[in-house]
């Protein structure tokens, strides 16, 4: 491993280890964890719009699918280890069948957020309209809009009565929350990375240049898929329900909002706009006084106009002093046109 | 015996009721160095697009080395070892001169091997003081070296460059041209220019396109001694 990949590496465990120690002092693990697996769902957009240059605007659906996914199999199933896989599978899967119609029928950004909206819409719509008995996968039945409750929670693989719940579920999403991110740090700074960074500033000439556009934007778009579907499952089981409010268009445009607010390009940012906004949500949401929507968009007009960059890439241009330590790194300079900071 | 790279057989495009290119027939050598010319809207760039796959043309055939490549995605045939440039500096704005090149150069070689290629690529042409500059930075000129050696750094057997010269000082222009000289010795290279002084200090023969067809193919100077052609597609006598 480069050196500097160490240093970072090292530098990203240190952080999220005094996170997880520091954290549950100050918020409930409850709370907490639901944190944690949004910041999961942010990441994953955050890495295919900020990085792959693919606004999705569907989300969503792959985080619902996931969740969907672990439910069913999970009854069907009865142990947890089998529908954890299938809940990264499936989205990925769907992503993939997704994607690859999109970008080789060369959609440009417009029809491809159109098609991502209304493919969330159409298994919003669909899971609605669920309830009657006969829709029903194996023994799951998909409940409509009451959703499916009563599934089998994460259990100790291979021992279905070994729950793993309260405190330990927290640490367990918080360890797969460090794991995803140093896994997505990996791949931005291998080859695979680094040419989606050129897709996302060219295509025309990355494809001049012998690359294959389109099947890589699929695969990206796929592993974005596979990393909603993962924080779709935890959170069917820190929630222990799962409903269509999963696949909801105000989710899907929350998401956007959390890598917006926490700085587009940026790994972390999308992880910190997502547990900050999702955490003054929860805030909110105690009072009644002014609705929350109306503060979460003023949130965002207030960043468009005076933060377009969003929060971290402002605060580590702060006190970002050296840089271009790696061949990979860059001179200090006023950017016209730089989006990612690779923070 | 010299091998065919590139050959084109009744090139046609059409855009409505428009031919853009109309039954172009053109043969180019191994490490041959050949001029495009024409006045605008003679079927040029529309040439150059339908070769290097950014059209498909409406009828025709395209074979590079012999293999047809009619209809053909520009990463297909950029994946063959052609190398390409369009009109308008096509780079990666906020990535670096280095980051630029070296996307360039991993496409047909490991990573070891395509950062020694990038560095030997920036050191060519005089890119070492700016290699770690957002390309978006760099003036209009570096920017157009930028791309050539993004298109040169895969060592490609035919190169095609639209308008290399375009927006260039002189003494960009007199690098550019000692670089597309040594590009010569490896592959064949297309040009489409309009700055004849640039076409005759590096080109020999030279196309001319008129109304989507071509009109004539003849040595450099054969072609500007033509009174015709001078007052005809270069708007200027003596």
């Amino acid at each position: 491993m480069h050196r500097s990949a160490k240093q970072e590496t090292l530098t990203t465990l240190t952080v999220a280890a005094g996170l997880i120690w520091l954290m549950p002092m100050l918020i409930g693990t409850y709370t907490l964890t639901v944190l944690v697996i949004y910041g999961m769902l942010g990441l994953s957009l955050g890495l295919i719009w900020g990085f792959g240059g693919i606004l999705c605007f569907g989300q969503a659906a792959f985080f619902g699918l996931g969740a969907y996914t672990y439910a069913i199999a999970a009854i069907n199933i009865g142990e947890s280890t089998l529908p954890m896989l299938l809940a990264v599978l499936v989205p990925a899967g769907f992503a993939l069948l997704l994607g690859a119609m999109m970008f080789y029928g060369r959609l440009t950004d417009v029809y491809l957020g159109v098609i991502t909206l209304v493919v969330t819409l159409i298994l919003f719509k669909f899971i609605n309209s669920t309830a009657a008995p006969h829709y029903k996968i194996g023994s799951a039945r998909l409940g409509g809009f009451n959703g499916i409750p009563g599934f089998q929670t994460l259990n100790v693989p291979g021992d279905p009565d070994a729950y793993i719940w309260g405190d330990a579920y927290f640490y367990l999403c918080a360890l797969t929350l460090v794991l995803v991110y140093l896994l997505v740090s990996w791949l931005l700074r291998s080859s695979f990375g680094r040419v989606a960074l050129g897709i996302r500033e060219n295509e025309t000439r990355m494809s001049l240049m012998g690359y294959d556009v389109a099947a890589r934007k699929t695969v990206l778009f796929a592993i974005g898929g596979g990393i909603a579907g993962l924080a779709g499952a935890l959170f069917a089981n820190w929630g222990e329900i799962v409903t269509p409010g999963l696949f909801s268009l105000g989710q899907s445009a929350e998401i956007i909002i959390w890598c917006i607010v926490g700085g587009l390009g940026t790994r972390f940012g999308p992880v910190l706009g997502a547990a900050g906004l999702a955490y003054m949500k929860f805030l909110l949401g105690q009072q009644s006084l002014v609705d929350n929507t109306l503060i979460t968009g003023l949130i965002l007009v207030l960043f468009v106009l005076f933060l377009p960059k969003g929060l971290l890439p402002a605060l580590t241009q702060l006190w970002r002093a050296s840089i271009g330590r790696s061949r990979f790194g860059r001179k200090p300079q006023n950017r016209r046109m730089r989006r990612s900071n690779h923070g | 015996m010299a091998e065919t790279v590139l050959e084109t057989r009744g090139l046609t495009m059409r855009f409505g009721g428009v031919v853009a290119s109309n039954n172009v027939d053109f043969k180019l050598q191994s490490r041959e160095l050949r001029c495009l010319i024409g006045p605008n809207g003679a079927g040029k760039s529309t040439f150059f697009k339908c070769v290097s796959g950014l059209l498909t043309p409406s009828e025709g055939h395209i074979y590079m080395r012999g293999q047809e490549v009619t209809g053909w995605q520009p990463h297909q045939i950029a994946a063959l070892g052609v190398g390409i440039k369009t009109q308008t500096p096509n780079v990666m704005d906020a990535l670096t001169v280095f980051e630029n090149i070296w996307l360039a150069a991993r496409r047909f070689h490991d990573v070891a091997e395509a950062t020694a290629r990038t560095d030997a690529m920036i050191a060519r042409l005089a890119l070492g003081p700016i290699a770690r500059t957002d390309v978006g930075m760099l003036a209009h000129g570096e920017r157009q070296r930028v791309e050539l050696g993004l298109v040169a750094v895969g060592d490609p057997w035919l190169v095609l460059l639209d308008e290399p010269a375009a927006g260039m000082s002189a003494e960009d222009v007199a690098r550019m041209s000692e670089i597309i000289h040594d590009l010569t010795r490896t592959a064949a290279v297309v040009i489409v220019e309009h700055d004849m002084q640039f076409i005759r200090a590096i080109a020999e023969t030279v196309t001319v396109f008129h109304q989507g067809s071509v009109l004539m193919e003849d040595h450099v100077d054969r072609v500007m001694a033509d009174a015709t052609l001078r007052a005809v597609y270069l708007g200027k006598k003596g």
